[in-house]
């Protein structure tokens, strides 16, 4: 059977990279905004310097810590033995493309609707589907998937605990003493030091090992706490241009603090962008992945083949390119929308989405970024420290789950059984 | 498109029972120029400064329903909701006492007896103050907000709010005094206008009663 593989090797190649380029760009559209518009709407990056953030963070993400999601989607979901996968490798080219494709469609009509729904949620989804109806149930690892749905729940609380905490030592140390300030000065590099520390230990210790590159853990540590230094200069860097005015605002008297967080936001906004990219690029460079495996050895699939370096350049590319062409309008609109999130709430909020994030990258869950950064920022509001929240939005993002998950299946299987058709 | 952090976020009812407050204390300010122009009689100008205190009751109206219609029991406040439409509530008496005030004194073309004018102001200024200390205690609700109601800014408020119930006090006790200055005069003015002139004694009082109890509900607010 894998003539069929021999012979469309070629076209199936350029589909797979054609929906996976066009699924990068849906990310880059819509998703990205949501990790970056926390810090545009703070005040604290404009949006051309939130783009360039964007744009150079995600695809160190995606390259330097998307590895292990990567890996998940592309052959940690499917059990390739029961599904029969070696001896008829096409019906995984078909699924992996039925997926992409109806994982993309969906998220159009999603967003279209403005549904919030998640990239994540629906390619699993979609995987999940093909696999069942198109192969049997057994194909399905399915300790594997119930491991993914939970970590969608506990991804969300974990990262509100985190912000909730963050938050209240920010309360407790700058915001709720004789001078906010001093003490904001005083501290900030300190979580500056934190940002740049987290982000680089994960990275370390998790991600590098599909680059090829393996550092002990001992090493990693030293240099991840070289890297939260390097990142706290620079920060002490910065923060030597603000001077306190206190004529500044009368009637609000943490003008002058919120700008020294406002630094720390940047710092946060690489981190955040940075996450994403190790865990949303999977999304679609997985099933591109899962097919250039297929294609390139002939049939035969490779459980542990390395990640070719031109699909992650496809999978980053097509991320700017939805960044770059649609992305930056969603970013606009929601940094008008958040105002009330200032920059000493917004950091904790993305300070803890990223960590969450970067965490599950490095452990090769895929979890949806926006869905984090809701919970984080839910955190903070438990904290007393956000005006207004609508709870609303925490019922459809359950029932976006609740609809996601099938509307994906159905449409992937839609999808493979005009492939098979099709080709077969 | 509604993208989902944005729909997160719903509109903080802090800014809007701010300005609230800044207009009932403005309609209670518009007050001492309508007590004055009683004083001389001059009633078109009275009418003038009444329909004013009217117009601005009535914005604040507005923005009070608006406040209340933007908080629906979905949305997850920092403060407790029913406390803070209690607050509300009171600030907008505070606007109504001063429109009844200076309704019922109109329309009854009050003129307060040559001899009390002196108190009435006096009395009426230190109303004035409660309230406005009132105001500078709900100015500080984004503040409060911003250190998560608790600690340093919380002492900060308890202190305004003590300074408020002093301004209170004050009232109180030139209230009893005009009340018997008023007294002495009984017999010399028409019965009528006598229970009336206590009535209004009684309701620029009342400015400074509201005033502290926004103090009172602001507390209960920040209690925990």
């Amino acid at each position: 059977m894998s003539d069929i593989i021999s012979q469309y090797g070629t076209i199936f190649l350029i589909m797979a990279c054609l929906f996976g380029f066009f699924m990068a760009w849906g990310v880059g559209a819509n998703d990205v905004a949501n990790a970056m518009g926390t810090s545009v709407g703070a005040g604290a990056i404009t949006i051309r310097q939130a783009i360039f953030i964007a744009m150079i963070f995600e695809f160190a993400g995606a390259y330097l810590a998307g590895g292990e999601v990567t890996s998940t989607i592309r052959s940690g979901i499917i059990d390739i033995e029961k599904a029969g996968f070696t001896d008829s490798p096409e019906l995984l080219v078909y699924g992996m493309l039925s997926s992409l494709l109806a994982a993309g469609t969906w998220l159009l009509i999603a967003s279209h609707y403005g549904w919030p729904v998640s990239t994540t949620h629906s390619i699993i989804g979609a995987i999940v589907g093909f696999a069942v109806v198109g192969i049997s149930v057994d194909a399905v690892v399915w300790s594997k998937v119930w491991a993914i749905v939970a970590s969608w729940v506990v991804s969300p609380m974990c990262s509100g605990i985190i912000a909730f905490f963050i938050f209240r030592s920010v309360q407790k140390l700058v915001l709720d003493t004789d001078d906010p300030f001093a003490n904001a000065k005083k501290y900030v590099p300190f979580y500056i030091f934190l940002v740049g520390f987290m982000i680089s230990m994960v990275t370390l210790v998790k991600g590098l090992r599909y680059v090829g590159l393996d550092f002990s853990f001992g090493q990693s540590l030293l240099m991840a706490i070289g890297a939260g230094i390097l990142a706290m200069i620079l920060g002490i860097f910065l923060l030597r241009g603000i001077k306190e005015v206190s004529a500044e605002n009368d009637n609000f008297n943490f003008g002058s603090v919120e700008k020294v967080f406002g630094v720390l936001m940047i710092f946060t906004a690489c981190s955040m962008a940075f996450a994403h990219g190790s865990n949303d690029v999977a999304n679609a460079i997985g099933p591109l992945a899962a097919v250039n495996g297929v294609v390139q050895s002939g049939g035969v699939f490779a459980e542990e083949s390395g990640l070719p370096f031109w699909i992650l350049i496809l999978g980053g590319g097509g991320i700017v390119a939805g960044l770059a062409m649609w992305g930056y309008k969603v970013i606009a609109t929601i940094g008008r929308n958040i105002t009330e999130l200032t920059p000493s709430r917004g950091f904790a909020a993305e300070l803890a989405a990223a960590t969450t994030v970067v965490v599950a990258s490095g452990t090769g869950i895929p979890v949806s970024t926006t869905h984090t950064l809701v919970g984080a920022v839910l955190g903070v509001g438990l904290a007393r420290g956000i005006g207004a929240l609508n709870l609303n939005v925490v019922g459809r993002i359950f029932l976006s789950w609740v609809v996601t998950l099938p509307v994906g299946a159905a449409i992937s299987i839609v999808f493979f059984f005009i492939f098979k058709s099709i080709f077969s | 498109m509604a993208p989902t952090l944005s729909a997160l976020f719903g509109r903080s009812p802090i800014r809007p029972i701010q300005e609230h407050m800044a207009i009932a204390t403005h309609c209670v300010e518009l007050l001492g120029e309508f007590l004055e122009a009683s004083f001389i009689k001059d009633w078109a100008a009275a009418l003038a400064v009444q329909q004013e205190i009217r117009s601005q009751e009535n914005i604040a109206d507005d923005l009070k329903s608006d406040v209340r219609t933007n908080l629906p029991k979905s949305l997850f406040l920092p403060v407790s909701r029913t406390d803070l439409l209690e607050l509300l509530h009171t600030q907008d008496k505070l606007a109504n006492r001063a429109k009844d005030i200076a309704g019922l004194m109109l329309g009854r073309r009050m003129e307060i007896p040559e001899s009390l004018v002196q108190e009435v102001r006096d009395y009426y200024n230190e109303s004035l103050l409660a309230s406005k200390q009132a105001l500078k205690v709900i100015n500080e609700l984004d503040e409060l907000l911003e250190a998560g109601f608790r600690g340093r800014e919380v002492d900060l408020v308890e202190g305004l709010i003590s300074e408020l119930d002093e301004l209170e006090h004050q009232t109180d006790v030139s209230q009893v005094k005009l009340r018997a200055k008023l007294y002495e005069l009984e017999d010399s003015l028409p019965p009528v206008h006598v229970m009336f002139l206590y009535k209004i004694i009684d309701q620029i009082g009342d400015l400074a009663d509201i005033s502290e109890s926004v103090g009172a509900r602001l507390l209960l607010l920040i209690a925990r």
